[in-house]
């Protein structure tokens, strides 16, 4: 099979417009005879089962929560891009493209890039029609800020709290669409399988996750916007439930799986603090405007803290080492955040990490409430202000802008930030790769369309700030509610797909089957045993930092613990009725697949390009020496992976990457 | 890291199903770390039991870090246990000490019922919404530009403030009337303060309140306990705010 984006011919600019001049359309009188499938109520998942339903088709419409206002794209904090130019800073549709393309290392796709930066206006109107309350400023207009390393300010936000308000406007165009009856929900429920019926996606098998029933759905066309794997790693960012089965589920049945080792790991979030833990906790990256990164310079001082000899504040100036600031004078602090995250590894492994378990760095905001503090005390005219006086004045700006997070911080780690320096260490965050889709965002299974983080399309090899709250609802709102009206128009005299069909009864048994392996299996060792394994592999050898040694290791130690898990995995409890055991052990065994195409995706890569660091690809001297070294000559490709039973055996295609209207770039932050 | 390791005696409730009486039983936990959050305890609880080959406690939880709303633990006699302005999965164990013994039951109300142990059914709070939480606004990508309705900062802000409700359910848990004004009252309010949502307003508060009443949850007699439960600080003027959007509606007509 050739993989074939089915990009639009014609100038980039023009694209978009002249496809959607062109494709099917299904009128409004037989959209009512059309039911899709929607898995995945997030931002991407709950702003196409509206849009679809507002356009008159059947949606069903699935979550594993207990309502779609709870799915993970409600943590996101900082804010949404759009290339308004509210500010006058000379952004535009091409400036959001271009640093969208960059900051992705040039990994993405560019025509579905461009259509990205193009939706992103309409996305603002849409929002603020519906009642997203955000930011504003005193003239009543709305407010930017900037973000993550881009020359312009083009991030809306709603406090820190910009996915929740998002989420929560999608659910809203849902609930109007629940009510007329144009969207069946069904929460509580998990997808385990699609179903295909003659090459084309025509159904797909859920569980019940109250009373374990197992149920067929079908419909003309299955959409998968289910979300990111990134708890593949065990710790991360994501929540408990986050999972990749759907996703997972629909690439063991055709779909191809693209770059699953572009991986964003976020320099800023709380480390960890024992075995225990459970999941990791972001601290937003507009953080970074105003805090100043460090490690001390001297052996002595880092001991001297670990044992409590010393505090952080008792270290002068020349006693510590922003490192970021030295390594990076241009960008600083600042750098984009597989840069920065590089940086924090790199320190810690040399020894110079400030906590018991040496992976934390200092983020510390001292500076930011001496500047504030001054400038705070010209504005009231203070004359001769004391030291004390001005931190005081400072202080209370910095709690303006972050005072939210710095009691989160609080809360969690039990220090108050004002008063020592925050300590932060890398976690997952976010994975750029996932499901291929060509340009209409369809999958290699006909019928079968991923959109937001489950698919991997525009974020390249790492992920700009702001950018995912966009993707996932210019997919949801703008790009598929058209798209699928052309595979659509040819269904439009099919019928409704019977469920009582040998299909059905097929993908039906597997799924029983399993199930009914794990309730069975009376194995001496709990799913989250395996799960943390698992992770551990992953973090320590697919990782910040790769190299070939590790990847192969870790390919067969993460098939080791797979076997191991079939063999000895204890699931307490029955199969019809709730059991979050259960449903736990059938993500694990998918991350245990996946876990194992990772590291071989990562091997394959034998490049360094944005969150995916190679060792053995770095620059050896010069200015840049130590930093990331791309391939374009050998690597400006996507990798999309074939299923073909073990992980080990899935057969890489290429679709080759063309840059027609960005020149490909080494990425400086010198 | 924690020198000290708490032993603690936990109380939970546990209820097979629906249809279940349910009924407290004790289990003991050792060596829990002072910086653990309490759903890792929890988490340290079920591993145990898993180990020993029993059925783990089920307990609702996502994100925990606050803002999906998911855990509901009623601990100690206080809806997200003892500490202010967060939910369950905030809460840490240094609020705690050795040798202490902690009840956890579920969120307690007519309208939520038990689904299993600690795991309630809230699906009457997205009925309320369903009934006329929204502004009826199709996607169409040619909306009028974002800024050609300037909306002044104060509603904005008062809105966003409404809007920060996380529908765990911590009100009406705590409320011993188990009214749902204060969740309601919210998702009112967020609407009711900007101009987008002043259009539908009379029919979404009628419908909203209709709903509310519908489902079984009591009614406001002030005492206020919502307010200091709530994670996110949702104030009681949401729901002064909503009582006065009905009774204009209803005047109007």
């Amino acid at each position: 099979m050739t993989l074939d984006s089915k990009v639009p011919e014609g100038p980039i600019k023009d694209k978009w417009t002249s496809y959607k001049d062109k494709i099917n359309l299904v009128n409004p009188a037989n959209k009512r005879h059309i039911d899709v499938i929607v898995v995945g109520t997030g931002l991407a998942g709950g702003s196409a089962a509206a849009t679809l339903a507002e356009l008159g088709y059947n949606v069903k419409a699935f979550a594993y929560q207990d309502s779609p206002r709870r799915a993970h794209s409600i943590a996101a904090q900082g804010g949404i891009n759009a290339a308004k130019n509210y500010q006058g800073d000379g952004d535009s549709t091409y400036r959001l493209f271009y640093d969208t393309v960059k900051g992705g290392d040039y990994r993405s796709r560019e025509a579905n890039v461009y259509r990205l930066a193009e939706v992103s206006s309409n996305i603002i109107d849409q929002c603020v029609a519906q009642g997203v309350p955000f930011a504003r400023d005193y003239g009543g207009l709305l407010d930017n800020r900037s973000f993550g390393g881009v020359l312009v300010s083009r991030t809306f936000y709603a406090k820190g709290q910009t996915g929740q308000q998002l989420l929560l406007g999608a659910y809203s165009a849902m609930n109007r669409q629940i009510a007329r009856g144009k969207i069946e929900m069904f929460n509580r429920h998990e997808m385990l399988d699609v179903v295909i019926v003659d090459g084309k996606a025509r159904g797909i098998i859920a569980r019940n996750l109250i009373t374990g029933e197992i149920e067929r759905h079908s419909a003309h066309a299955v959409v998968v916007g289910s979300g990111g794997y990134g708890n593949v790693y065990f710790l991360s960012t994501n929540a408990m439930g986050s999972n990749a089965t759907a996703s997972w589920k629909i690439h063991k049945k055709g779909a191809f799986f693209a770059n699953p080792c572009y991986t964003q790991i976020h320099p800023t979030c709380i480390p960890r603090s024992g075995d225990y833990q459970s999941k990791l906790t972001l601290m937003s990256e507009s953080l970074r405007n105003d805090g100043r990164i460090w490690v001390p310079k001297n052996m002595e001082d880092v001991l001297a803290i670990r044992e409590g000899r010393k505090k952080p504040t008792d270290l002068s100036e020349d006693e510590r080492d922003y490192y970021l600031e030295r390594r990076y004078p241009a960008f600083g602090n600042l750098v984009p955040r597989d840069v920065a995250s590089r940086a924090a590894k790199e320190r810690c492994d040399a020894g110079y990490g400030v906590n018991q378990t040496g992976e934390a760095v200092y983020l510390d905001f001292a500076s930011a409430f001496e500047r504030y503090g001054k400038e705070q005390a010209k504005i009231h005219n203070i004359k001769n202000p004391s030291k004390e006086k001005i931190i005081e004045l400072g202080q209370a700006i910095v709690e303006a802008k972050y005072g939210n997070l710095f009691q989160m911080y609080e809360k969690i780690v039990d220090q108050n930030p004002y008063e020592t320096p925050m300590m932060i260490y890398p976690a997952v965050h976010y994975t750029m790769g996932g499901v291929w889709v060509d340009y209409n965002l369809m999958t290699t299974i006909p019928g079968c369309y991923c959109i937001g983080e489950a698919n991997f399309s525009d974020h390249g090899a790492n992920r700009l700030g702001a950018s995912a709250l966009m993707q996932g609802l210019a997919d949801g709102y703008f790009v598929l509610p058209y798209t699928i009206g052309d595979y659509l128009a040819d269904d439009i005299r099919t019928g409704k797909i019977p469920t009582d069909t040998k299909e059905f009864d097929e993908a039906e048994k597997e799924v029983v089957d399993r199930i009914n392996f794990f309730v069975n299996n009376k194995g001496t060792k709990s799913v989250d045993y395996f799960h943390k394994k698992l992770g551990k592999v992953m973090w320590d050898k697919a990782g910040m930092s790769r190299n070939a040694q590790g990847l192969t290791e870790a390919m067969a130690e993460i098939k080791a613990i797979r076997e191991e898990f079939w063999k000895d995995v204890s699931v307490p409890g029955e199969a019809n009725e709730m059991n979050p055991e259960l449903e736990k052990a059938g993500r694990v065994a998918d991350f245990l697949e996946l876990g194992e195409l990772f590291a071989k995706d990562a091997l394959v890569r034998a490049e360094s390009c944005g969150g995916h660091f190679r060792e053995e690809s770095a620059e050896l001297d010069g200015p840049q020496k130590g930093e990331a070294k791309r391939n374009d000559k050998d690597f400006a490709f996507v990798s999309a992976w074939e299923y073909k039973g073990e992980p080990a055996d899935a057969v890489l295609h290429k679709e080759e990457l063309e840059f027609k209207d960005i020149e490909l770039k080494q990425r400086s932050y010198k | 890291m924690s020198g000290k390791g708490m032993n603690l005696t936990l109380q939970i409730w546990r209820q097979k199903d629906a249809n279940d009486k349910g009924k407290m039983v004790d289990y003991k936990v050792t060596d829990i770390s002072e910086h653990m959050s309490f759903l890792e305890m929890m988490d340290v609880l079920n591993e145990q039991l898993v180990n020993s080959g029993e059925e783990p406690v089920a307990f609702d939880h996502d994100c925990r870090e606050g803002i999906c709303g998911m855990c509901s633990m009623y601990i100690n006699g206080e809806a997200h246990g003892p500490d202010r302005g967060i939910t369950t999965c905030q809460l840490h164990m240094r609020m705690f000490n050795d040798g202490d013994t902690i009840t956890i039951e579920p969120f307690r109300a007519a309208a939520f019922p038990v689904i299993k142990d600690l795991v309630v059914d809230r699906m009457a709070f997205e009925r309320i919404q369903q009934a006329g939480g929204f502004i009826s606004v199709n996607t169409s990508g040619n909306t009028q530009d974002a800024n050609s309705l300037p909306i002044s900062k104060h509603a904005a802000d008062e809105a966003m403030d409404a809007a920060t409700c996380i529908g765990c359910g911590a009100c009406v848990a705590t409320c011993k009337n188990s009214s749902a004004m204060l969740f309601v009252g919210a998702k009112v309010s967020q609407y009711a303060l900007l101009p987008q949502g002043q259009v539908e307003a009379a029919d979404r508060v009628k419908n909203m309140v209709a709903q509310m009443d519908l489902e079984g949850f009591g009614n406001c007699t002030n005492t206020g306990a919502c307010e200091i439960e709530c994670p996110k600080g949702i104030s009681l003027d949401n729901i002064a705010r909503m009582n006065r959007e009905f009774m204009a509606a209803n005047i109007k007509g």
